[in-house]
């Protein structure tokens, strides 16, 4: 249980366990520096985690990728986690710096990956900014989709153990 | 337009983001019809550690050409390797 109130998001649609990930080239920023990077580039290595999830400096920001970060995903090299936020490079560079990040961040400002991807969210009492919803996006090597979560709530967040599960059966 | 797509081409310009000097490099990129991928770093000149680790400066552009192994700074030098290598003064050697 939680002790606050949530909102209900109105549903969501993202690609369906089986169906091809949607590709996307956008700038993906890490600790030094940043380059366009596809998703089908970071599929060549293996299994990808897309995490999206709230502009970076919002709490949730914050809780996922402490937690992702303090569970170690993708430390064993199992799998690639990048996230996905409207942040720009630069907010991802200080977010990065911030927490100690290992992970790759995709900067997507005008939200078209969340689009793609069915998991926007229009942000209430911020007109004109919509940004992705948390979810999880698992996908393999083909790009095919082996495992999928969105937020019904707001806030909502991912459910690890589910996920590392996804990523301990590919 | 040749860095807007996911491969990795040859040759990997770091750069800043409004940096004239930057763009110099990029205009004579395009003119030669370069392939090439563009790395930003950070304004923050005691931040840019990868390009001190690759080029042993701090300072941008710098350029990697995996084609030839030359790895460059300072824009000036950079255009004029360009041109030799690319350009059309590469078909005159004995200006050399």
């Amino acid at each position: 249980m939680v002790s606050f109130d949530v909102t209900e998001l109105p549903p969501a649609d993202p690609p369906a366990r089986g169906e091809s990930a949607p590709e996307f080239v956008r700038p993906l920023v890490g600790a030094e520096y940043w380059e366009n990077a596809a998703l089908s580039e970071l599929a060549e290595t293996g299994p990808v985690v897309l995490v999206f999830y709230p502009m970076d400096g919002a709490f949730p920001a914050t809780y996922m990728w402490t937690e992702i970060r303090d569970r170690g995903w993708g430390a064993d090299a199992d799998a690639t986690v990048v996230g996905v936020s409207i942040s720009t490079p630069y907010e991802h560079g200080a977010f990065i710096d911030r927490y100690d990040l290992e992970y790759r961040l995709f900067s997507d400002p005008a939200n078209g990956v969340a689009e793609r991807y069915g998991v926007v969210h229009d942000l209430d009492g911020m007109a004109g900014v919509t940004e992705p919803r948390p979810a999880v996006v698992l996908v393999d090597g083909d790009r095919t989709v082996r495992y999928t979560w969105a937020a019904e709530e707001w806030p909502e967040f991912p459910p690890y153990d589910e996920t590392e599960d996804a990523i301990a059966e590919l | 337009m040749s860095d807007q797509q996911g491969e990795d081409p040859a040759i990997t310009l770091y750069r800043l983001q409004a940096c004239p000097f930057c763009e110099r490099v990029v205009r004579r990129l395009e003119e030669l019809d370069l392939a090439f991928e563009s790395r930003f770093v950070e304004p923050l000149h005691s931040e840019r550690n990868a390009v001190k680790r690759v080029a042993g400066t701090r300072t941008v552009p710098v350029i990697v050409d995996e084609h030839t192994g030359v790895t460059m700074a300072e824009s000036e030098n950079i255009v004029e390797y360009l041109d030799r290598t690319y350009g059309e003064e590469r078909l005159a050697p004995s200006e050399a």
